[in-house]
């Protein structure tokens, strides 16, 4: 077959099936899948890891993991190791009888065999399981300019904008392919032109947007597109240090689920804007002002799917995408500071914070852990959206400060504050 | 009758029973449910799709402008193929997103058997979606040519 990728004498000769057929199999599937983009070549990847999307041993994906058992059988793991998305389950979260039943019998029943398959594959160590593997804390940080086969829509859209390396918005398995194989079809945000932005946001708010209500509103807004952001700088300052990556963590996942960015450029702060400046805007650009009011249009209209809306929350989840050490630290400030004020001893709603095995192994060296504990807070590695993704859980009324788990669960959204208030004051927050 | 052309994803030639999403289709909380427990029906799950919430899709030809939602979404098309359960073919308005192509061509690559096929054309454009409706009869063909006419 004839394909406008143009191919190197190596990859037409993989393509035809110098390496067997399950290698020949792989590039076609990542070359047809390149051709319907425009890909005009197959590129090598350059980070040193991957990063896969698929973590969970769901039973409903007996098929994927009889494909990558093909992988094996033909030789062929991963050329690079790579970290992978949070595990489902973990027993230091609340559950009910029913709910674990579920979770081991029926969902997860596949969890132990695909964890073996993911270490045989190249699975980088134990605790690799987090969607925030761009962490010091984790160490797969991919540098400026790298070529990356990721497929973690959160983790995409923050190694495309914060550091600057380059991905396209895969789907989970083309991610192992390209690394199985060692390149990835060249097109959109590979490509200079695919980089640049399709709308210029202008942020006119009167005081710190919240991160994931401005995502939420800027995914809704433009898509799949390119956003160049103007006037967040004045709210997160033009230095990306701890504080201002926290806020894009979040903001980018925001506007990687409620839409579809892979990548944003906030000027005089994101190192492509901050080296290319507006020359990144495309001629032509969409324009699309955000003020208090745009911000509270867009969180009025979430819809609220909880059949009794009044419901008092019987879980809270923070942390999806999973917290820094620094978000940690800065929460247990704020929920012993919320229970002194209302004189409450613990947290009156169940609430998991979440982070990376090796964040939460930092943080419990801090002495900031026990202050936490204290507070009734629990911490967990878990993937909260896998938690939220069943018949059981999605009865529950769950209440979070992440957009992501709102838009994928029927977890109810509320401000950071709002959701300080329920758990540390007793009191319903938001508004009716 | 009307035609519409498009470009060819997946080839194939099938003719089924329209199924009309007007928002994207959010391929896991579609399709997660009927895999999970054994529903050949394919059931939509997806409670935030009042166009598909409650329907059969396996077996319809799947009318959408894009797909939307968890990366995992190519991946969980590719197994729904694998199972049997998959549309009888997709057809979008839209030029074909990363998460569709990927489930599109994975199952075309690796899947083996009619059993599995799964015809996929997009870029067929906005007015398709306009015309297309639950019921029409839907003929596609190999060069990508779709065709639609009421119910007999």
């Amino acid at each position: 077959m004839d394909y406008k990728v143009k191919l190197t004498d190596e990859q037409r000769a993989i393509l035809e099936g110098s390496k067997g057929e399950t290698l020949a199999k792989v590039m076609e599937s990542l070359v047809r899948y390149g051709e319907l983009f425009g890909a005009t070549e197959m590129v090598p990847i350059s980070s040193k890891f991957n990063h896969l999307v698929t973590s969970f041993g769901l039973k409903a994906l007996g098929p994927v993991y009889e494909l990558m058992d093909k992988l094996l059988e033909a030789g062929a793991p991963s050329g690079q190791k790579f970290t992978v998305d949070p595990k489902p389950l973990d027993k230091n979260v609340p559950s009910s009888f029913a709910q674990d039943v579920v979770f081991k019998l029926f969902m997860y029943s596949r969890q132990k065999d695909y964890e073996k398959q993911l270490a045989d594959l190249g699975l980088l160590s134990d605790n690799a399981f987090t969607c925030t593997c761009y962490m010091d804390e984790v160490g797969n940080k991919p540098g400026f300019g790298e070529i990356l086969s990721w497929s973690e829509s959160s983790a995409v859209v923050y190694a495309n904008s914060v550091l600057g390396a380059r991905c396209n918005r895969n789907s989970g398995i083309i991610d192992l392919m390209g690394s199985v194989i060692g390149y990835v079809p060249k097109f959109g945000l590979l490509t200079d032109e695919g980089r640049k932005a399709d709308w210029i946001v202008e942020i006119k708010t009167s005081k710190k947007p919240e991160a994931q209500l401005l995502g939420s509103a800027i995914g809704m807004k433009v898509m799949e597109d390119v956003p160049y952001v103007i006037g967040l700088d004045k709210w997160i300052g033009n230095e990306l240090d701890d504080e201002a990556c926290t806020y894009l963590k979040d903001f980018g996942a925001a506007t990687a689920s409620n839409g579809a960015v892979g990548l944003y450029h906030i000027d005089g702060l994101t190192p492509e804007a901050a080296k290319y400046g507006k020359d990144l805007i495309k001629e032509g650009a969409k324009t699309y002002v955000i003020d208090d009011a745009e911000l509270e249009r867009v969180y009025n209209e979430y819809p609220v799917i909880w059949k009794d809306k009044d419901a008092a929350p019987k879980l809270c989840f923070m942390g999806c995408p999973h917290m820094s050490l620094q978000q940690l630290k800065d929460w247990t400030d704020k929920v012993e500071a919320g229970l002194a004020k209302s004189g409450a001893g613990k947290v009156s709603v169940p609430t998991v914070f979440t982070a990376a095995p090796d964040v939460l192994e930092a943080f419990a060296k801090t002495p900031y852990a026990d202050r936490l504990k204290a507070t009734g807070v629990i911490t967990s590695y878990i993937c909260p959206l896998m938690y939220m993704n069943n018949p059981l859980s999605e009865k529950m009324p769950v209440i979070t400060s992440s957009n992501k788990l709102r838009t994928y669960t029927s977890a109810r959204y509320y401000t950071d504050d709002e959701i300080l208030e329920q758990i540390t004051q007793n009191r319903k927050g938001g508004r009716a | 009758m009307k035609t519409f052309q498009g470009r060819v994803v997946a080839p194939g030639r099938v003719s089924a029973e329209a199924l009309v999403s007007h928002n994207g289709l959010n391929t896991l909380a579609s399709f997660q449910k009927a895999l999970q427990f054994g529903d050949k029906k394919a059931t939509c799950g997806d409670q935030n799709n009042p166009d598909l919430y409650g329907k059969q899709m396996a077996g319809k030809a799947l009318c959408l402008p894009q797909t939307i939602g968890s990366t995992t979404g190519g991946l969980v098309l590719y197994c729904a193929c694998s199972m049997g359960r998959q549309p009888a073919a997709m057809l979008f308005s839209n030029p074909i997103d990363s998460l569709a192509a990927a489930g599109a061509v994975l199952a075309d690559v690796w899947l083996e058997g009619a059993q599995s096929k799964m015809p996929v054309v997009d870029s067929l454009g906005d007015e398709f979606l306009d015309y297309v409706k639950d019921g029409m009869n839907i003929i596609i063909q190999e060069d990508g040519k779709v065709l639609v006419s009421d119910p007999f």
